[in-house]
């Protein structure tokens, strides 16, 4: 079995190459990659845990890096290097008040009840130790659940075992973790009846397959039209066309110019993103900024739909620049096309011709109506609620 | 109905601010004064020549490029009037306007302003006014000034001969009723205001009353078995002068129609109608559509997967049609070939842009006229205007027509029209091709010239420029102010699938302006630098909405929100007093396969096989509307103007628009 520098290396450079597509994917193989790496590891305290998923988690950042080259990192990536090791902390936090009050109590309750009751006992005192956060309050129930049954086993309190239960709950978190990234867009998609009404007109940018699941959701109960801007550049909106329309959907393809033509036919616009900022800002596909705008002068709602692994700790700072990346002039005009013309150019010595190709797009928080993550409905405003609750402020900066 | 006329002036009135200053003597509320009063506007005229950039300046072309204007040789008096008459508010003249005024005064001060608003009805109005002349009831040596209303009783001394050679002049009887109507309350409504002003141009009215009592019982007694005496009108006239104008309007035409007959009144309401814009084709009506389909000459198969939201537009299969025109091509004998290949032309997509479609068709119009000849039993104007209609089919055929050539085949038709029957046909031919000329010199030529000097002094060193597409009169901006030295970039934006910012590009580069290029997408990207916005448009229509190649709405919606204004080049002939508030209910579809294909980019080729997939459609669409908040300000040969003053333009130069 390769050592976890070595697995890492490898991540890296598949990241660097771009062999990973989509942030699902990626944030799938960066939780999955960090199991390995902390159940390889020999030590089980949690400051060495936390040192070294901190460590690797740099170096796969550092594997787009950004500022010098105008290459959007997978974002991603740091979230889900962020998502451990909050998992990290609160595991060490509740392993430590786990340990001190509740140890006997845990005990005597493990003795007569098979931890149900137990569990709310704990989930209580927890709630009272941890900050008040939403994401406690939905879904740490079954985690505090699996904590409870280590804890039954963690009754011979050895100052190493602890060490080791903690890391056990670790690598139970982090599994957890893996399977809600994989569930995500199911979680998504089963919103999508509350928000699509029958015989609507849904325009959708670019491909995204969590739209697509979204859509996909809704079709089963109801009928309703697509309209695809096609997303130059890249052009994914032919393809996402092709594959809606063989889901059976009715669908229209359309230029991206053609966009405010069609906004005002049109109920809702949904549309995936690439990272959900922590102001409710997205960096998307280039275009969506326009089409954010032409909804919002028709007062038709732009939905987000994004899974939680996207949304980013950072504000953004001067996005359209900072958080961007140019691509090559080819993709809109060919090699030697104006060679001949710019011959022709009276001054040929300076250049007079510049070719701008970006491949993303900022949508400011005022233009979003609503997110659709897997956890829920949010406003653009409520992101940084999120945002406390997924990452330790210590880990905003690895 | 001609008591209506009577509100004719009353627009004119009460728009001040946008007043050309030479134009006319621009009675104001106030004109209860003496005429002198309103010389001093006159007197500055020569400082008119100098445009303030708001004010819409004369349209000075009319009288500018007389000379470099292929000159008329034709003996038609019909064209040489017009130039005058601008220019002919001059000092003898001013000093009759003082004999109409109080009517326009009192006219405007009524309080029954019912009628102002009402700008469609003056349009129709006014184009039932010369309409009814053309109709050959009015002696052919009535010139054509008399169309309009106020040079007419400005000049009134001068034609009184013709007039008073006219045995049943309807619109010397309009004037008459006017006059005379306006007369009566005239004083009173003055004297309160100005009593000692009232007096200077009472004498002139009196003679102005007499004369018109004169001609008005003369032009009754013409019309014969008169019921209702010109007396009678006027009471009827004087009587509700304070109701509202609406309302009187049938009575006293019933009362005028039957001292006419009956029948001229009817062509004048099926003339006024015509006048008006025809409701388009609606391609959901399918009887409609069948009905078409079997006059048409171009065979079209409708496109098997219609867009539904587009149902009332045409859809057919591209790229069919070609190959069986020209197949027809030796075949067809009614089409004439220069008409043939201009629609080829414009099926084929090699002429392209508002300028070059209307020039083109004009130029073919031209070589039609030209090899035309009457055929025995008919009429020129008649036989012409008909077939003129048959061409304009058969090019609505091979692309649906934009809105400035509309603007143009309705200039054709009026002149064709209003050609006097004592003219030989080599005369009135020629007549024709002058007048033809004339528009596209004056209208598309020279406007874009005007255009050009005024939009190139708002590019400033230093400014970064965005302009979208290509647009010729954009283009001529460029590269105008870049002659100028002034230091400026270009953002061309452009979009898929007709890229013809590629070719503006390729021009601008070569003359060695300093361009970034992107597409539509980037705009948000780009809009953070860029100073001013430069559009084009195919039209601009009366609630302000600019009607562009699309695209155009989305890259003025991002330069709004950026607060980046937003500047249209159009020429004023591509006014449409249409209006619209989206781009669905109208607009052109191009060819659906060229959205699924991308030149250059073999990776993107998800959509080669679409056609066996039946739940897709693709949509390309041509144009879009772009709200007038978007536009900061649209540059015609008029000057430069907000949005909102695009019905005045419309409403105001329309009359010599038709009659150059």
């Amino acid at each position: 079995m390769p050592g976890p520098q070595l697995l890492v290396d490898e991540f890296v450079s598949q990241l660097r190459k771009r062999k990973v597509e989509g942030s699902q994917a990626t944030a799938q193989l960066t939780a999955e990659l960090l199991r390995t790496v902390i159940s390889q590891l020999r030590a089980a305290e949690a400051p060495i845990l936390i040192e070294t998923v901190r460590k690797f988690g740099r170096e796969l950042i550092a594997a787009n890096p950004f500022v010098e080259t105008f290459v959007l990192p997978e974002l991603s990536v740091g979230n889900i290097v962020r998502r451990v090791l909050r998992i990290i902390r609160e595991e060490d936090a509740s392993g430590v008040t786990d340990g001190l009050p509740s140890d006997g109590d845990n005990q005597e309750t493990a003795d007569y009840a098979d931890g149900q009751v137990s569990s709310a006992d704990v989930l209580a005192t927890r709630r009272l130790l941890r900050s008040p956060s939403l994401h406690g309050l939905l879904d740490r129930v079954s985690n505090a659940h699996t904590d409870d049954m280590g804890g039954k086993r963690k009754a011979p309190a050895d100052k190493n075992a602890k060490a080791w239960m903690l890391k056990h709950n670790v690598m139970e978190a982090i599994n957890e973790l893996v399977e809600e990234i994989s569930g995500c867009h199911q979680q998504i998609a089963e919103q999508a009846l509350e928000l699509i009404h029958h015989n609507e007109v849904i325009l959708t940018f670019g491909k995204s397959k969590s739209v697509m699941e979204f859509l996909c959701a809704a079709k089963k109960k109801r009928s309703f039209r697509v309209y695809v801007a096609e997303g130059a550049p890249k052009y994914q909106g032919h393809c996402f066309a092709k594959d809606l329309s063989a889901e059976g959907f009715r669908t229209t393809l359309i230029t991206d110019s053609a966009v405010f033509a069609m906004i005002s036919r049109v109920n809702m616009v949904v549309v995936g993103a690439h990272t959900v900022m922590a102001n409710g800002g997205i960096i998307g596909p280039v275009g969506l900024n326009m089409l954010a705008l032409a909804a919002k002068q028709h007062g038709v709602p732009f939905v987000v739909v994004a899974a939680t692994h996207k949304l980013c700790p950072l504000y953004p700072e001067n996005p359209v620049v900072r958080l961007n990346e140019l691509k090559s002039p080819s993709d809109l005009l060919q090699f030697g096309e104006f060679s001949e013309c710019m011959e022709l150019a009276p001054d040929s010595s300076a250049c007079v011709l510049n070719v701008v190709n970006p491949a993303f797009d900022y949508v400011p928080p005022q233009l979003i109506n609503l997110f659709i993550t897997d956890i829920g409905g949010h406003n653009p405003s409520f992101m940084y609620r999120l945002i406390a609750d997924y990452y330790s402020a210590d880990d905003f900066i690895l | 109905m001609d008591a209506r006329r009577g509100s004719l002036p009353v627009p004119r009135v009460r728009q001040v601010g946008f007043f050309t200053p030479n134009a006319q003597p621009a009675p104001t509320r106030s004109q209860s004064g003496p005429p002198d009063s309103s010389s001093p506007p006159l007197s500055d005229s020569p400082a008119s020549n100098s445009l303030s950039p708001v004010m819409i300046p004369p349209p000075r072309h009319h009288s500018d490029n007389l000379a470099a204007a292929p000159r008329p040789t034709s003996p038609l008096p019909v064209p040489e009037p017009s130039p005058f008459r601008r220019r002919g508010a001059d000092n003898n003249n001013a000093l009759l306007v003082g004999s109409y005024n109080p009517a326009e005064t009192l006219l405007a001060m009524s309080p029954s302003s019912s009628h102002v608003g009402d700008g469609e009805s003056e349009e129709t109005m006014s184009g039932g006014w010369f309409r009814r002349s053309n109709s050959g009831k009015l002696a052919s040596s009535l010139p054509s000034g008399t169309f309009d209303f106020s040079p007419v009783q400005s000049t009134a001394e001068a034609l009184k001969p013709n007039k008073v050679q006219n045995p049943v002049g309807i619109s010397v009887l309009n004037n008459t009723i006017l006059a005379e109507v306006s007369a009566r309350p005239a004083p009173k409504e003055q004297q309160p205001e100005a009593p000692s002003s009232s007096k200077q141009p009472k004498p002139k009215l009196t003679k102005a009353e007499r004369r018109a009592l004169q001609e008005s019982q003369r032009a009754a007694k013409a019309a014969a078995k008169a019921v209702a005496a010109p007396e009678e009108v006027a009471t009827i006239k004087s009587v509700k002068q304070h109701q509202t104008q609406k309302k009187d309007a049938p009575q006293v035409a019933v009362s005028v129609a039957a001292s006419e007959r009956k029948g001229g009144d009817k062509s004048q309401e099926k003339e006024r109608r015509k006048d008006a814009p025809a409701p388009r084709m609606q391609f959901d009506d399918k009887s409609r559509v069948e009905k078409a389909k079997r006059r048409s000459v171009v065979d079209q198969t409708e496109a098997k997967k219609r867009v539904e939201l587009f149902r009332h537009l045409p859809q057919y299969e591209h790229g069919t049609q070609l190959a069986d025109l020209e197949s027809k091509f030796l075949q067809l004998d009614p089409m004439h070939p220069a008409i043939y290949k201009v629609g080829l032309q414009y099926l084929a997509g090699d002429i392209s842009g508002g300028n070059a479609r209307c020039i083109a068709m004009l130029q073919a119009f031209q070589q039609v006229v030209k090899d035309y000849s009457t055929p025995p039993e008919k009429t020129l104007p008649r036989d012409l205007t008909a077939k003129i209609s048959s061409y304009v089919s058969f090019f609505t055929q091979c692309r649906p027509l934009s809105m400035s050539m509309g603007n143009a085949i309705r200039f054709l038709k009026n002149r064709i029209a209003k050609l006097s029957p004592s003219l030989s046909e080599s005369e009135s031919k020629s007549s024709i091709c002058t007048d033809i000329d004339r528009f596209i010199n004056e209208k598309i030529v020279l406007a874009d010239r005007v255009i050009v000097q005024h939009a190139s002094s708002k590019v400033k060193d230093g400014d970064v420029l965005l302009v979208y597409g290509s647009s010729c009169v954009v283009e001529m901006v460029l590269l105008h102010s870049h002659e100028l030295g002034k230091q400026f970039r270009v953002i061309v934006v452009d979009s898929r699938p007709k890229l013809e910012g590629k070719a503006l590009l390729r021009r601008l580069v070569a003359k060695g302006v300093h361009c970034t290029y992107t597409h539509i997408n980037a705009v948000s990207y780009v809009m953070h630098e860029v100073t001013k916005v430069f559009l084009g448009a195919s039209s601009v229509l009366s609630n302000g909405t600019v009607y562009s190649r699309v695209g155009t709405a989305c890259v003025a919606m991002v330069a709004h929100a950026f607060r980046v204004p937003v500047i249209i080049c159009c020429e004023a002939y591509k006014f449409h007093e249409r209006v619209q508030l989206d781009s669905i209910c109208s607009n052109e579809l191009g060819d659906p396969d060229a959205i699924g294909k991308v030149p250059g980019r073999m990776d993107v080729n998800y959509l080669n096989d679409v056609s066996n997939s039946g739940n897709l459609q693709l949509l390309n669409l041509m144009y879009d509307a772009t709200p007038a908040d978007y536009v900061s300000m649209i540059v015609t040969d008029y000057g430069m103007i907000p949005p909102t003053s695009v019905p005045v333009i419309v409403r105001e130069y329309r009359r010599d628009h038709l009659l150059i």
